[in-house]
């Protein structure tokens, strides 16, 4: 005789919120204490920040120094120059997104026929500390003309797309030309009412940073691809390199290069302050870039190479064709980690060469005579901070996203 | 025919042109660190200004603030107690960046929603802004403007005084080493302390809490020695505009100290958090089939399985911070940096001054590195 057993019952049901609430806030008595004490830290802090930001921040110095923040003492009149930069900046991008899409749906990673309402959202959840930001500055600045900016730029940006979705597949490596030439004609047309040194404001920052990158990613390769030669000349030379810039802060490299380097060079050829800054960030920077490629090519099956070598390439096309670009893609977090630390550090230069970037601007703003005494430096600091977190946050979210995209840590 | 006839001519035998290809990069890296050194001294020669270290003995005529150094003194003593200062607040900033960074890690990780959020938040806007900010906002909204000025300093009787001109609580009185005596004393009595716990835990099966017992017993071994020795604690006093007695704190040490251990806890969060997360999930699930508590869990299972994986990244957080306590410089914490600034801004030859000052960050990241191999080895799994 056998009871066959009737079907449990279920728990009762309890509500979403209900689970939610026990499950996150009240696991025990001592989470419960915890739950309690942490709100009513994180609320104090949060009613601190949210009156400082609505009600006691006096945020007039920030809307009538926008200008200066972001351009520096650029003349007023060559605005148009740095507009016309944004605006072909965005239009390249547009342009690469387009291809590296048509690219994506030819070998089937992408479908082609997503809708557009789908693709703004996506790239609204992508970007949207950046626009957090552009909202911010298009609000505090109050006049037309920033909205015909970011109208521009938008437009730009989406020509450029549709454009390049049209592109022939093959003009990946015609378009990274265009980009060079393209960055090499804008810095002309930048340069021409002020030499470089004049500039400032956050156009400096991303300036010093872009360029300070694009220099030091190859010689960063090189001293990584030197530090793991069979060549004990050559390795230990890297090494030193490495070595000795990774030991000493970059600030005081900075200073030194504003105070000592006219010893190091003859005096006719000592550079200006800015092209000291780029130096010292290129070189700087470039060991931290070689450590972290010598990670990725250690992280490199020695397979790969011998099976390379194995088909009869040089030693020349092992390296670039086989090895560098899988070391590389392992690395790219790594590697945008320190581009977001050489972009934060760029306020360095403000700081040891005189320099008027973001935070000095900041400083001098609150030095003028409309604000002068009235203890301002907590708003502008805070102003400056936010820019930077937008510009930092947004690289590193977009790198999360290519790392998942091209799977690393994936075979 | 004999072996060398197959041999390649030497331009195009490989082992002769890695050779010519190393000493051609070496000659080029030979040639330029020749240029330069000539160049500085033609330069030197020129503006009559000298490249050697005779200077470090001429006086500094620069006060330091908050030490006992005085302006007749060689630029040597400059230079040293510059050190100090770098040392003083660069390990304060380890160990508390250390003890906030994993508390934040690991609330990253917790179960309250609010905790773990809080902590994300934290961590996401600290690591995305510069620290140069911080550093600004930490001096000039926190260390200046929170604490009242000197006139309306708060006094609790002997035990502080607290203002933006500085804040002081007592120490004790007399010199360095004596105090370093009694500390190292004082440590001895606690190793003995922990190890009589254990033996009573192994024993008895009752909790050891060596850790509470150690600290307890180092401390009282340490003030009751202290006092038995007849030496006396200096209390912080106002007298005028100065904070006197006891060990101060100024507001500028107080910035860079806040600035950096903010910025440095942030990374180190997240090297927590990676390496508890690296820590198979075995473990844990096992210390809670034991009825570990949760403390016991993270304390005795999970953290220190996740040190070993985090040890490498937090030693480079640790030299990270080291060199970012040169920034201290700009809002004049005197440190060494500001005082190699001073002192060149004093006719002291820069280029010397700045290779020192270099020399000086080296070694201090060399002896940092050391410690951090050495706990590596210590931590690492003994592999057959």
């Amino acid at each position: 005789m056998t009871a066959v057993l009737g079907p449990v019952e279920p728990p009762p049901p309890q509500s979403r919120a209900m689970t939610w609430f026990r499950h996150n806030l009240v696991r025990s008595k001592l989470d419960a204490v915890v739950t309690v004490a942490s709100a009513l830290v994180v609320g104090y802090l949060l009613y601190r920040t949210v009156r400082f930001v609505l009600v006691t921040g006096r945020w007039e110095i920030v809307r009538v120094n926008l200008t200066l923040f972001l351009v520096g003492p650029y003349p007023r009149d060559d605005l148009w120059r740095p507009v016309l930069a944004v605006i072909g900046v965005a239009g390249y991008c547009g342009l690469f997104a387009g291809v590296i899409h048509a690219r994506q749906v030819a070998v089937g990673v992408d479908e082609p026929g997503r809708p557009v309402a789908q693709r703004v959202l996506d790239l609204v959840r992508r970007l949207w500390p950046l626009l957090v930001g552009v909202a911010v500055l298009l609000g505090l600045a109050g006049t037309p003309a920033p909205w015909l900016v970011a109208l521009g730029v938008v437009v730009a940006g989406t020509l450029g797309r549709l454009v390049g979705g049209r592109l022939p597949r093959r003009s990946l490596g015609p378009l990274i030309l265009v980009g060079l030439v393209g960055s090499v004609v804008m810095i002309y047309v930048l340069t021409r009412p002020l030499g470089w040194d004049k500039w400032g404001g956050l156009m400096m920052n991303i300036f010093l940073a872009a360029i300070s990158l694009a220099l030091c990613f190859p010689l960063g390769v090189l001293l990584a691809l030197g530090r793991r030669s069979k060549l004990p000349l050559v390795r230990w030379i890297s090494v030193v390199y490495i070595e000795l810039f990774r030991g000493v802060p970059l600030y005081v490299l900075l200073l030194m290069a504003g105070f000592a380097l006219g010893f190091f060079v003859p005096q006719s050829v000592a550079p200006g302050l800015v092209a000291r800054g780029i130096a010292i960030f290129t070189l700087f920077t470039a060991a931290y870039v070689a450590e972290i490629v010598r990670g990725g090519l250690q992280s490199l099956p020695a397979g790969q190479a011998e099976a390379a070598r194995a088909l009869g390439l040089s030693p020349v096309r092992v390296t670039f064709f086989v090895v560098l670009p899988q070391a590389l893609r392992n690395v790219i977090p790594a590697l945008v980690g320190q581009f977001i630390s050489l972009f934060k550090d760029t306020t360095l230069a403000g700081a040891a060469l005189g320099l008027l970037d973001l935070l000095s601007a900041a400083d001098a703003a609150t030095a003028q005579p409309g604000f002068r005494g009235q203890q301002l430096y907590a708003e502008t600091a805070v102003f400056v901070m936010f820019l930077f977190w937008m510009g930092s946050i947004t690289m590193s979210r977009e790198s999360q996203r290519l790392e998942t995209k091209l799977g690393v840590g994936r075979r | 025919m004999t072996p060398t006839r197959n041999r390649p001519p030497f331009w195009r035998d490989v082992r002769v042109l890695a050779w010519a290809f190393q000493l051609a990069v070496l000659g080029v890296v030979l040639a330029l660190l020749l240029w330069l050194v000539d160049n500085v001294r033609s330069n030197s020669r020129e503006l009559n200004i000298p490249t050697g270290y005779d200077y470090l003995d001429h006086p500094a005529s620069f006060p330091i603030p908050g030490s006992q150094f005085r302006v007749t003194q060689p630029v040597r003593d400059a230079v040293a107690e510059g050190l100090l200062n770098t040392v003083r607040v660069a390990l304060a900033g380890l160990v508390l960046a250390t003890v906030v960074g994993v508390l934040l890690g690991i609330a990253r990780l917790s179960g309250n929603f609010i905790l773990r959020n809080a902590a994300r938040v934290y961590v996401e806007v600290v690591r995305n802004v510069p620290l140069l900010g911080i550093l600004t906002l930490a001096y000039i909204a926190i260390a200046l403007a929170v604490l009242p000025e000197i006139q309306n300093a708060i006094e609790l009787g002997p035990f502080g005084v607290f203002s933006n001109r500085g804040s002081a609580v007592p120490w004790f009185e007399g010199n360095g080493w004596r105090l370093s005596l009694i500390v190292v004393v004082g440590m001895i009595a606690g190793w003995f302390t922990a190890r009589w716990r254990r033996g009573v835990a192994d024993r008895t099966g009752k909790p050891a809490r060596t850790g509470l017992w150690a600290f307890a017993a180092s401390a009282v071994v340490v003030i009751v020695g202290w006092s038995l020795g007849g030496y006396t604690f200096s209390t912080p006093s106002l007298e005028g505009r100065t904070v006197t007695g006891g060990i101060s704190m100024s507001p500028e040490f107080f910035a860079v100290l806040f600035a950096l251990v903010v910025y440095t806890s942030s990374h180190i969060a997240e090297i927590v958090r990676g390496s508890i997360q690296a820590v198979d999930r075995g473990q844990s699930e096992a210390a809670n089939a034991l009825a570990l508590s949760g403390f016991q869990r993270m304390w005795f299972i999970v953290l220190p399985q996740a040190m070993r994986t985090a040890i490498p990244p937090l030693g480079n957080q640790y030299l990270n911070l080291i060199k970012n306590s040169s920034l201290g410089a700009v809002i004049s914490y005197f440190e060494m940096t500001k005082v190699t600034r001073t002192s060149i801004a004093n006719s002291a030859p820069a280029v010397p001054s700045f290779l020192l000052l270099l020399v000086l960050y080296l070694a201090l990241s060399l002896i940092v590195s050391l410690f951090v191999n050495i706990a590596n080895r210590t931590a690492a799994v003994v592999e057959r």
